[in-house]
């Protein structure tokens, strides 16, 4: 079969009965069997995936209209619940949980005729930047199998850049979808805090968190976005701002004069790869030759936003995780003989490192006598970084940057280290969940070492329309 | 800020997690790093800036508070480790 890298080809095939939903979808099961040692995937939903193909090949066949994702074969972080299903966080904590309900998302998905073909690997509760995490073991970047797929969405990213499935979802709460998307050749989008409900998403620091989308192309982007999107009663942080029906938007073939602003402090950053310096610096130039604004901006602030990133995520994460106490989520340590020890001995088995590392932090910042020193501070630090984005961006369209200060790191050279320096290299994503507003990775360029790497834009609240649009505009 | 074993004892306590010997010079290096990391923050000068809270700018929109049955207790009780047919057990906690 040939690669798909965009819905419309798909709908089109099976339109014109080039194609049936059970081709489409063993084609894809095939290769996700010749390309298990990615380990992108911890379940596949063989049977359940062809049997929906064989329901939608016989609505097509009937003349029948499928839904709008109609063709669309999707793979799932593992921390969205799907009703029956299991969901895990490729935690050992979860071992063996099923889900009694459906993620918002997975409705509104299923409702339009999605196929989901499997749930993907990540690192362990959405914690990490290179799958390394993950209690099933890392995910392989496909370019180079000695290479990470990125964090904490890996499997989500290289379930799409090895073309196992044509879209994924995943969760980004300091950039696990936009960075591991830029180490993997794909799209990947981090919309409006609030314009995804977060119902049925496994909590890891929820006034961070957003699922988000990847994709091959923007167009597949936009049209997840807009069925998945909106308002919600089982979320009362989801946004009731309308949906644009961004697919229809886009088809007008518009082309605005933007104001790209990108940061000195950013670009001057001694962590960054000098040959990312160079080919961002080249198409930014580019960028003002086509008649766009671009203008170097000063941010000292930027060096406080991963610290204060750390302080809030690992708090929220220590209340979040305080749940899984071996009583009612599937596994309980089994020696523990009073409960206080089933509550210790389970946690202290059932999460791994990095868990908790980031639990340890965040009990820490929200301790007596060192909340408002720590955690209190954090929100002060969030306030400033929230106001100086926003006023940038009443003067500029878009915030410009390297979504990653390198490409793909070696299996194995991040994880060997203090935690701080994985942290270091969130530098460019964090700022879009400190302040809420939406984001996106492009595959724009190759390294001369043979890996890819993306362009980061971030635009205002509720603006992914214009976020879109410019991506559909630079992907040309 | 000086990370010792009595601190990480009490934070151990708090978060219901363990550390054996081993474990505990590495968290306790870990955690030497990551605090003085982000310690940088008091860098700033935040006088007078309130602090950012609430993500989300919705308001409250009330719904009828009406009953729903969501689930069956035999679909609640599916995950538990250990159960009988009504109830989650656990370890005995009064004992006479």
């Amino acid at each position: 079969m040939k690669k798909y890298t965009k819905l419309t080809e798909v709908q089109a095939d099976l339109k014109a009965n080039l194609l049936t939903c059970q081709a489409l979808v063993k084609a894809y099961l095939s290769n996700i069997e010749a390309k298990k040692s990615l380990n992108a995937f911890l379940e596949v939903y063989e049977e359940e995936a062809l049997e929906k193909a064989r329901l939608l090949d016989e609505k097509i066949q009937k003349g029948e209209n499928l839904g709008r994702l109609g063709g669309l074969i999707i793979g799932i972080k593992d921390v969205l619940c799907h009703k029956d299903h299991k969901v895990g966080a490729a935690s050992n904590m979860l071992e063996g949980f099923e889900s009694l309900f459906s993620a918002t998302v997975i409705e509104k998905l299923l409702k339009e005729d999605a196929i989901i073909i499997g749930r993907l690997n990540c690192d362990e509760f959405a914690m990490g930047s290179t799958n390394e995490y993950s209690s099933k073991g890392p995910v392989l970047n496909a370019y180079d199998e000695t290479k990470v797929s990125g964090g904490s969405s890996g499997g989500s990213a290289v379930a799409v850049q090895a073309d196992l499935c044509l879209a994924a979802l995943g969760s980004d709460t300091g950039g696990s979808v936009r960075q591991p998307a830029s180490f993997c050749d794909v799209v990947g989008f981090k919309p409006t805090y609030g314009r995804i409900s977060r119902h049925g998403l496994i909590a890891y620091a929820s006034s961070f968190d957003q699922i988000g989308i990847l994709a091959h192309s923007v167009e597949d982007t936009a049209l997840i976005l807009e069925v998945i999107a909106g308002g919600d009663n089982f979320d009362s942080t989801t946004s009731c701002v309308d949906v644009p029906a961004f697919t229809e938007k886009l088809q007008k073939d518009e082309k605005p004069i933007y104001k790209f602003a990108y940061f000195k402090e950013a670009l001057e950053n001694e962590g960054l790869d000098s040959e990312i310096r160079s080919k961002i610096e080249e198409r930014l130039k580019g960028l003002a030759l086509a008649g766009h604004e671009v203008e170097a901006v000063d941010f000292p602030i930027m060096e406080y936003m991963v610290p204060a990133y750390y302080v809030m995520t690992c708090a929220e994460a220590s209340s979040n995780l305080s749940r899984y106490d071996g009583i009612h989520y599937a596994y309980r340590h089994q020696e523990a003989k009073d409960l206080q020890n089933v509550y210790t001995q389970t946690r202290t088995n059932g999460f791994g490192k990095e868990v908790k590392r980031r639990i340890m932090l965040g009990t820490f910042v929200l301790s007596a006598g060192f909340y408002d020193a720590y955690y209190t501070k954090a929100q002060k630090v969030r306030r400033l970084v929230s106001d100086e984005t926003q006023k940038l961006l009443e003067k500029y369209d878009f915030i410009v940057s390297p979504t990653t200060p390198t490409t793909a790191i070696g299996l194995g050279e991040l994880i060997n280290q203090d935690p701080v320096t994985m942290y270091l290299a969130d530098i460019y994503t964090v700022q879009a969940n400190l302040v809420g507003m939406p984001a996106m990775s492009l595959p724009l360029f190759q390294h001369s070492n043979g890996m890819p790497f993306g362009l980061q834009l971030l635009a205002n609240k509720f603006e992914e329309e214009k976020l879109l649009r410019v991506g559909l505009e630079l992907m040309k | 800020m000086e990370i010792n074993d009595k601190l990480i004892k009490k934070l151990a306590y708090l978060a219901k997690l363990e550390f054996d010997d081993e474990a505990k010079e590495a968290i306790k290096k870990d955690l030497e790093q990551m605090i003085g990391f982000v310690e940088k923050i008091n860098e700033l000068d935040t006088e007078n800036v309130e602090p950012l809270i609430h993500m989300s700018e919705e308001v409250n929109r009330f719904r009828k508070d009406k009953v729903e049955k969501l689930i069956e207790v035999e679909d609640a009780l599916k995950n538990a480790p250990l159960k009988n047919e009504e109830y989650i057990l656990v370890p005995k906690v009064i004992r006479k």
